[in-house]
């Protein structure tokens, strides 16, 4: 597998939301907007490439019966350093996300990739797996979230183009799950088609 | 490169340097955001202060106190123009939300007349409950010049003075309870 495959196959064939269905808890609880769904997606890549790299280059090091609390702590890290970082900068994004964003740690995708891919490949493939998986959760988070925005309250990016309020059902929880299994369903019969 | 044994040692060594490299790591960066999340809260707080008192010329972060209330407490902001008082921001809370806590800034002229209410803190519905944000709906405008001596705070279905948000009564209960606490809060004593 070459390196353009292995950064594209994050978005459609691999996609972690539409495909491997993994960090089902973000995707669910943050994508009431289109940047909700962005910013989260954002912080979860930045968080996978840079744990996929550390992994990757200290795997050598740790003996296999510790190395999930490795990772875990490994990732962890840069979890609270998003966290904090967030807070500082962008507080009004980190108001909206504020719950979610240390539950980047438990989210199946990241440990994911570096149980599954970053402790068996090189430091560059990982980089280039966590930015293609990230990038791909983050499209995913965003895609959602627009639907779910548009559908419930008629505006994307928190532009409104439809006066009124919408079907709400699509910003409330039953709504995520609707729009995500039709999303599913949309992308299954592109990836069979293609 | 050989795949380090899985021996005590090993183990204990290697768990102890990933953790102690990442409690360092994290130390610095606390260190080095600390200072601007302090300044962006406060800004936050500065912002709603100004939002919902007349204009004055003092510092009300660095005057504020508590006062008690039904078994919590409120932070008061006397908003001064010189030595003369021209209102009280009041940082009131509310636990009765659809979804909990809801915090307000709740701006208040000396003779107990609400000036303007900012929205600090909620996790209610959005697109039902998020309708007393001043940018979503114009619920909290129907406050605004009010006394509630006079106008009763809570909602007509309940026997008071306040449009409800339609399909959220339950946030718009929340929203006068909170209302309401900083009001006894500001007869209760705030007044200074």
């Amino acid at each position: 597998m070459n390196q353009l495959q292995n950064f594209t196959k994050g978005f459609i064939k691999e996609n972690p939301v539409f495909v491997l269905i993994l960090g089902m808890c973000p995707t669910l609880g943050v994508t009431t907007s289109a940047l909700n769904g962005l910013g989260m997606g954002l912080a979860t890549a930045f968080v996978l490439i840079m744990s996929n790299i550390v992994v990757a280059a200290v795997k050598g090091f740790i003996p296999d019966k510790v190395r999930i609390p490795s990772f875990i702590v490994i990732i962890a890290s840069f979890v609270t350093i998003v966290e904090l970082t967030m807070q500082a900068y962008l507080p009004d994004l980190f108001a909206q996300l504020g719950l979610f964003i240390p539950l980047i740690v438990v989210n199946c995708l990241v440990l994911g990739r570096a149980e599954a891919f970053a402790s068996k490949n090189n430091i560059l493939s990982s980089a280039i797996d966590g930015a293609g998986m990230g990038l791909g959760f983050a499209f995913a988070l965003t895609l959602l979230g627009g639907v779910r925005e548009i559908l419930g309250g008629g505006a994307i990016f928190g532009n409104k183009f439809i006066e009124g309020d919408g079907m709400l059902v699509f910003v409330l929880a039953p709504g995520a799950f609707l729009a995500l299994g039709y999303l599913i369903v949309i992308i299954k019969k592109l990836r069979k088609t293609a | 490169m050989a795949k380090t044994e899985s021996t005590f040692i090993n183990m204990l060594l290697t768990l102890v340097i990933i953790t102690g490299v990442s409690a360092t790591i994290l130390g610095f960066v606390y260190e080095a955001t600390k200072g601007p999340i302090e300044v962006s809260k406060m800004k936050k707080k500065n912002a709603a202060i100004e939002a919902v008192v007349p204009a004055f010329t003092n510092n009300p972060g660095q005057e504020s106190y508590d006062v008690e209330v039904e078994g919590g407490k409120v932070t008061f902001y006397p908003a001064k123009n010189g030595d003369e008082i021209v209102g009280y921001a009041v940082e009131t809370y509310t636990m009765k939300g659809f979804a909990g806590l809801i915090k307000l800034m709740v701006g208040f002229l000396p003779d107990g007349t609400i000036n303007n209410i900012a929205v600090l803190e909620h996790k209610e519905t959005p697109g039902l409950g998020d309708k007393m944000e001043k940018s979503k709906s114009n619920f909290s405008v129907q406050f605004n010049g009010k006394n509630p001596e006079t106008f009763k705070l809570s909602v007509t279905k309940d026997g008071g003075n306040v449009d409800a948000i339609t399909a959220s009564t339950i946030s718009s209960r929340a929203y006068c309870d909170a209302v309401k606490r900083a009001y006894d809060a500001l007869m209760k004593g705030g007044k200074k």
